[in-house]
């Protein structure tokens, strides 16, 4: 009643090592690497199904007109799900901005760094303490100690270029990726 | 002082846990030791078929639930948004569509399976009525799945099938009304029928660990149907079953990959692209294939009662099975007279499902009465009466008996008896 339960007589076969149980082991670690990158195949669509889809991505890049934004007006518009604030600086918040001695700076960036064109600054509207939204973007709201922005949460002051100058806030707002497609208009991201 | 178990295991990690919680001990021992008779065929593959399906089932639905949205006012757009805008939603979504199909394949031809060889009978009618638990649980979650697209098809659909409940006299109304969450089906039914249709398939997992857990009980059943003797009679069930399965589980995904990829609105119904409208009825109000017998059953009595009873009766017959089926033998491989109207059963079940797919009326609505009229005289009448008539084929003593000359015999001179009842 002796049965075997593998073949014998594999020894003759070219295999690594050249013998029966060595095969095996060879078939195994083949069967295992296919089935490792078939298990990968298969979990991609899912794990990829997570990522942003289509319509998502089709609103990373949006187009501001900035035609109706006149000398020291502020607009606020939503990017990717956050406000992004356009001003339009005027010559004395440029003059405010240039003139800031940068090793006073926490987050030291010159002005020109900070905006392509001197008269536009485009921004990220998030506070880099904690994430509130700054106040300073209607002529009512106060704009801090330093004429740009002033984040009520715990008490950041932003200069007009958008940096950091006084409270608890680590970094500079934000400078989004942005080009401009003619004077008047950007592409933002 | 505290038991711990003795665990056999030498990694010192792995005994720790199961000393503890012996799961690698009950892995070992339904997985890879689990005595499985030697000579089941192909058809015994469609259990584990079944189970990978249920899983993908959970897995696509997971991933499309993070992106649909259960309100009739965007649900069948939330649809449209994951066949165009989400990364590879078109492929989960008709792999959960498709997968539901070949979910109800693979259990249809293990049911079939157990209905030939006689796995309903004892000591396994707990495991057959579990079985059926599991279907019927299916077929509440394929029925409220279907309606989540909101097309004139889910609306409608979900229409008649929660209007059957008005038959029942008195508590009807009140109870479809429950059902609705409304006065029509409307957004608090689709809502409802959204969370119930997540709920379900980890219930129908943990009924089927039950399943499982019974079959483990008795062992399985082969197509002799004779119990397996010993060690000669069996395999260990890794490496031959998982190898076997796996193959069948491979073959099978060939075929659920041809109608994903080359045909995959094939086994759906056009009018489900039209979005509900509750003021326009569809010319043919039809549910997916798998429900066109018990459609045909519904619609084949003209009572509105009636039909409800008939349909829910066609699946309470297969509860009793076990109790029907008077024949001392298992398998139809020894039974020449049922054998044949075994397949009379197969050939009836395909004509009901064609019949319901058509108009009731006419011709097709006659046939059905006849394919109903069939279905239940094979349950309670043929069954009780042809086991107490049917003169059964000589069964070998023993599985391996056929196969090794003079094999498989414990004891000289045992001979196999016709009660082949543990």
């Amino acid at each position: 009643m002796a049965e075997t339960t593998h073949p014998s007589g594999t020894g003759a076969h070219a295999a690594p090592g050249g013998d029966g149980a060595s095969r095996r082991d060879f078939l195994y670690l083949a069967t295992g690497a296919v089935g490792a990158v078939g298990v990968a195949a298969a979990a991609w669509p899912f794990i990829d199904s997570m990522n942003p889809a289509a319509d998502t991505l089709a609103l990373a890049s949006i187009e501001v007109d900035l035609a109706p934004v006149a000398e020291g007006q502020a607009i606020t518009v939503t990017w990717r799900g956050k406000p992004v604030f356009v001003r339009h600086r005027t010559a004395k918040e440029i003059e405010e901005a240039k003139a800031v001695n940068l090793a006073e700076l926490r987050d030291p960036a010159p002005d020109d760094k900070r905006a392509q064109k001197p008269e536009w600054l485009v921004v990220v509207g998030v506070c880099t303490h904690l994430g509130c939204v700054p106040l300073g973007q209607k002529p009512t709201d106060p704009k801090g100690e330093y004429d740009g922005w002033f984040c009520p949460c715990h008490g950041s002051h932003y200069d007009t270029a958008g940096r950091i100058r006084k409270g608890p806030a680590p970094a500079n707002l934000v400078v989004p990726q942005y080009a401009f497609l003619s004077d008047n208009r950007i592409r933002l991201g | 002082m505290a038991q711990a178990h003795a665990s056999n295991f030498k990694n010192p990690v792995v005994k720790w846990i199961d000393s503890r919680l012996p799961i690698f001990t009950m892995m070992h021992h339904e997985y890879n030791e689990y005595p499985m008779p030697k000579n089941v065929n192909y058809l015994w593959a469609f259990g584990a078929i079944a189970g990978i399906m249920l899983v993908i089932m959970i897995a696509t639905g997971l991933v499309l639930a993070m992106q649909y949205a259960a309100n009739t006012t965007i649900a069948f757009d939330s649809v449209e948004r994951i066949m165009r805008d989400v990364n590879y939603g078109w492929l989960l979504r008709y792999v959960h569509a498709n997968g539901a199909s070949f979910f109800f394949i693979a259990v249809y031809i293990h049911m079939f399976r157990g209905l030939y060889y006689g796995s309903y009978k004892a000591p396994r009618e707990l495991l057959w009525i579990i079985g059926v638990v599991i279907f019927l649980l299916m077929m509440a979650t394929a029925f409220m799945g279907y309606v989540l697209p909101w097309g004139q098809m889910s609306f409608w659909g979900a229409t008649v099938i929660t209007n059957l409940f008005s038959a029942f006299p008195l508590i009807g109304d009140p109870i479809v009304t429950w059902l609705w969450g409304g006065f029509s089906v409307d957004n608090p039914t689709l809502n409802r029928f959204f969370a119930l249709h997540f709920l379900l398939p980890f219930v129908i997992f943990a009924v089927v660990i039950l399943h499982t857990a019974a079959l483990h009980v008795s062992g399985s059943n082969n197509p002799l149907g004779i119990d397996a003797k010993g060690p000669q009679d069996t395999v260990p069930f890794n490496p031959y079953v998982t190898i076997k399965d796996l193959f069948a589980t491979v073959v099978f995904m060939i075929v659920f990959a041809v109608f994903v990829f080359f045909m995959p609105n094939y086994l759906g119904h056009p009018d489900n692209y039209i979005p509900a409208n509750p003021l326009v009825t569809p010319a043919h109000i039809v549910p997916e294939w798998y429900f066109l017998p018990f459609y045909a059953i519904l619609r084949a009595i003209p009572d509105k009662l009636g039909g409800v009873l008939a349909m829910f009766g066609a699946i309470a017959v297969l509860v009793i099975l076990p109790w029907l089926d008077t024949s001392k033998v298992r398998s139809c491989k020894f039974r020449p007279i049922y054998r044949q109207f075994f397949w009379v059963l197969a050939l009836d079940a395909l004509v009901l499902g064609y019949a319901g797919s058509q108009p009731a009326e006419g011709t097709w609505l006659l046939i059905a009465q006849i394919g109903t009229a069939y279905y239940f005289f094979h349950f309670l009448i043929l069954l009780p009466i042809l086991g107490k008539l049917e003169r059964p084929l000589p069964m070998p003593a023993s599985i391996s008996e056929p196969v090794l000359k003079g094999g498989g015999r414990i004891a000289a001179g045992a001979h196999a008896k016709p009660m082949e009842k543990a």
